[in-house]
């Protein structure tokens, strides 16, 4: 019984996120059924451009939940990543509140008693009122929950990975001054990554690994028809054929689906009908982002169009 | 089915998937929130739970399949699994309960349980009991190929051989067309179990057969390897440059807490009028280690420098600058030939640009100063991979010595033993006085400890 209520709920997942227009393959629809499910992180790996980011909005959108963004890079820290305190506050505070406190202190008759009575206020300028929360803690104090995206994990620099460890592991995160805070809601967290380093076994093991390669072709059809309900169903599979026929090709960067998607924009504008070489060597640069990788797939541009249209015919 | 997924992560640490205990309680969850009716989702479950990277993900859906083709108890014999965990007795049992059944009306009363169970020609409940002996027998222990033989018997034994034995005897004397056909079901008997225990093998000893087998090559002197373990080391050598970029590629900046860095702290703090709320301290950037390396590729020697190249040429994220030349009779740089070109290629194009030929260090030291000495900085470490045996030409140790002053380390990897230095036409001591470290490196032990040393004095 519960497996056949399992296989509606990734069911649930693909239409869900369908319906954003994301179209998720079944594995990606199992990752995000079972993150929810056993309450754990994924790691989403992949060449750029295959939709790691876009799989979280589209959670976030299809759950009506806020998505909390935040983009790392070489040098990210504790204070830009997850609270700090606003000095400049607590500066204006003290020079405001100068009298009141003169007021406070004015019965003591020693330096000895006057820090007594301060001791009592307690720490007010270390509380809550004065901690600016950066995007991991405003994830953990969201209410209703959000979608955490902590993206391009790979970029920052290894000490922030263990960083991470305790939010990842327990949805909480321990602040020197405050204490620890937990959660209210834990959020759905999708780390990505362009594996230019390799993460740490502690980072992976708190979270499901999910790669995300290019799609299939009928896959990528489908993602298509999606994002660009204009283009015409030949011009579509002719397309997503080539760009399949392009990947086969050693280049410094392989046209991902963004691409694809780009370029389905572009045809539809340019109104083309079919594939013809004439504009795909206009457009080849919509395709590929380096002068060496035109060059190299202009020559073959005639037969990847011929053998796009003919698997077409049998396709 | 519990029992059955202990025996899977078994089964993919054999495969080389680091499954630790977290991990299989993940995974565990996961396949109790998915269940197990559709193969497809179970997978994808446990290749999102367990693998971790796209390399773990190949190797554990192959062994996935592996795992779940090997002939399966049927569905209720595995509950009963769950429920009595006394396995052999409990399930040999209800198997010969009801191979008895089905053969009550026949005239074979008296046999054995197997006896019976073979006649009656139940595959599932052959295939059943199979796997219930191979559980006594501890199949998943299983580490080389040569136990194949015990652990055949092992299984026959637990599954009653010696009683259908004496069956067969008797059965000689009172019914031979029965025992004919008898004899003819144990060699399938045999056979199945023979796969079974084949299977078993390749599920369970992989990851113990791999080690074993890399701890030979790792100390196989690489100048003698066979051709069809060439491959092999350069998977090993693969894995070597892997281990040492993970240990290397930490960042490079490193803060020197204590040095205050007065200009930025007063930058960061201009707001509040120069308080130092915030400070900033002091960072060291530590250099990426340049590496210039010298490869004799002669004769013997040649395979080593392959290896070497192959080795150093796969460091990119830890030394990104490394110059390659290679010489025998005269020098070349072949960086960029190792850069865009496969390894075999790379290879076979340099030995037919400098390769096979009588070895002539000093022209080669020559050809080296004429055109490359700018190459060297005081931050580079100058490695030189050869034997050192110059067929008694002049072997211009006053370059060398130039090279050394010229440069931060200078390293000397010799294939040859200590032993026979300075013997025959060996001009190891001679260049030996002018080089920083002299060591031995035959083996891929030797090249990864003198690889990782010069890597470590930059960190």
């Amino acid at each position: 019984m519960a497996d056949q209520k399992a296989s509606t709920s990734i069911e649930a997942v693909e239409s869900g996120l369908a319906a954003q227009g994301y179209i998720a393959s079944r594995q990606i629809a199992t990752a995000v059924y079972l993150s929810q499910q056993i309450e754990k992180p994924i790691l989403v790996e992949g060449p750029a451009g295959v939709g790691k980011t876009e799989l979280a909005k589209a959670i976030a959108a299809w759950r009506g939940k806020k998505m909390i963004r935040l983009q790392c890079y070489e040098g990210l820290d504790e204070a830009k990543a997850l609270y700090e305190w606003k000095y400049a506050k607590q500066l204006l505070y003290t020079q405001i509140l100068k009298d009141k406190l003169g007021e406070v202190l004015g019965g003591a008759q020693t330096l000895h008693a006057a820090l007594d009575q301060l001791h009592d206020f307690g720490d007010v300028f270390f509380s809550k009122e004065f901690v600016e929360p950066r995007p991991l803690l405003q994830a953990l104090e969201q209410p209703g929950g959000c979608v955490l995206l902590i993206d391009e994990i790979d970029k920052s620099d290894a000490e922030f990975e263990s960083l991470l460890l305790e939010i990842l592991s327990d949805f909480q995160v321990t602040i020197p001054e405050l204490g620890t805070v937990s959660a209210i809601t834990p959020p759905t967290v999708i780390l990505t990554s362009n594996s230019e380093r390799d993460l740490g076994d502690a980072l992976k093991r708190r979270c499901l690994h999910l790669h995300i390669g290019f799609p299939e072709q009928r896959l990528e059809e489908r993602i298509v028809e999606s994002r660009v309900p204009g283009i015409s169903q030949t011009l579509r599979r002719q397309m997503v054929g080539f760009i399949h026929e392009i990947r086969s090709l050693d280049l410094k960067k392989l046209p991902s689906v963004s691409e694809s998607i780009d370029w389905a924009r572009v045809l539809v504008l340019l109104q083309a009908t079919e594939l013809d070489t004439e504009i795909v060597k206009d457009t080849l640069n919509v395709l590929l982002k380096y002068e060496a990788d035109i060059e190299a797939a202009s020559p073959q541009v005639t037969t990847f169009i011929a053998k796009a249209a003919r698997s077409n015919v049998f396709g | 089915m519990r029992q059955n997924l202990h025996r899977f992560f078994r089964a993919a640490r054999g495969a080389g998937v680091h499954v630790s205990p977290a991990e299989s309680i993940d995974a565990m969850r996961a396949v109790a929130q998915v269940g197990l009716t559709d193969r497809a989702i179970l997978r994808d479950a446990l290749l999102l739970t367990l693998a971790k990277s796209q390399d773990e993900k190949l190797a554990l859906g192959d062994c996935f399949d592996l795992f779940f083709s090997q002939p399966e108890p049927p569905q209720d014999q595995a509950e009963a699994n769950d429920n009595d965990e006394a396995s052999q007795d409990a399930d040999q049992s209800p198997s010969s309960g009801s191979a008895s059944e089905a053969g009550g009306g026949q005239p074979q009363e008296g046999l054995g349980p197997l006896a019976q169970m073979l006649l009656s020609q139940d595959r599932n409940a052959i295939q059943a009991a199979i796997a219930s002996a191979s559980g006594a027998a501890s199949l998943s222990d299983i580490r080389y190929s040569t136990q194949r033989g015990i652990f055949s018997s092992r299984i026959l034994d637990a599954m009653g051989l010696q009683r259908l034995r004496d069956d067969l005897d008797e059965l000689t004397a009172t019914n031979p067309a029965l025992a004919e056909r008898l004899r003819a079901a144990l060699d399938a008997l045999r056979e199945a179990v023979r796969d079974t225990v084949s299977q078993g093998l390749a599920l369970y000893a992989r990851e113990e057969a791999e080690n074993l087998r890399n701890e030979i090559l790792r100390n196989a002197p690489l100048a003698r390897i066979e051709r069809r373990q060439v491959a092999e080391m350069r998977v090993l050598i693969r894995q070597i440059a892997r281990r040492l970029r993970e240990r290397y590629s930490k960042p490079r900046k490193r803060q020197r807490r204590g040095h205050l860095d007065v200009r930025r702290t007063l930058r960061r703090n201009a707001a509040w009028g120069g308080i130092p709320f915030l400070t900033a301290w002091k960072r060291k950037h530590r250099d990426k280690p340049k590496i210039v390396a010298l490869c004799d590729v002669s004769g013997s020697v040649a395979q080593v420098s392959d290896f070497f190249l192959l080795l150093i040429h796969s460091l990119h994220e830890v030394v990104d600058d490394v110059r390659s030349f290679a010489f025998s009779s005269h020098l070349i740089e072949v960086s960029e030939i190792l850069e865009k070109k496969s390894p075999e290629e790379a290879m076979a194009e340099i030995m037919s640009k400098v390769g096979f030929g009588s070895s002539d260090y000093g022209s080669s030291l020559v050809d080296f100063e004429k055109d490359f000495m700018s190459a060297l900085t005081p931050q580079t470490t100058v490695i030189v991979l050869g034997d050192a045996r110059s067929n008694n030409l002049d072997p211009r140790a006053d370059i060398l010595r130039r090279i050394s002053e010229r440069s931060k380390r200078l390293v000397w990897l010799n294939p040859e033993g200590r032993l026979a230095w300075g013997f025959g036409d060996s001009e190891m001591p001679r260049y030996a006085t002018f080089c920083s470290v002299v060591r031995q490196c035959a083996t891929a032990q030797q090249l990864e400890r003198a690889v990782s040393d010069i890597v470590a004095t930059y960190q």
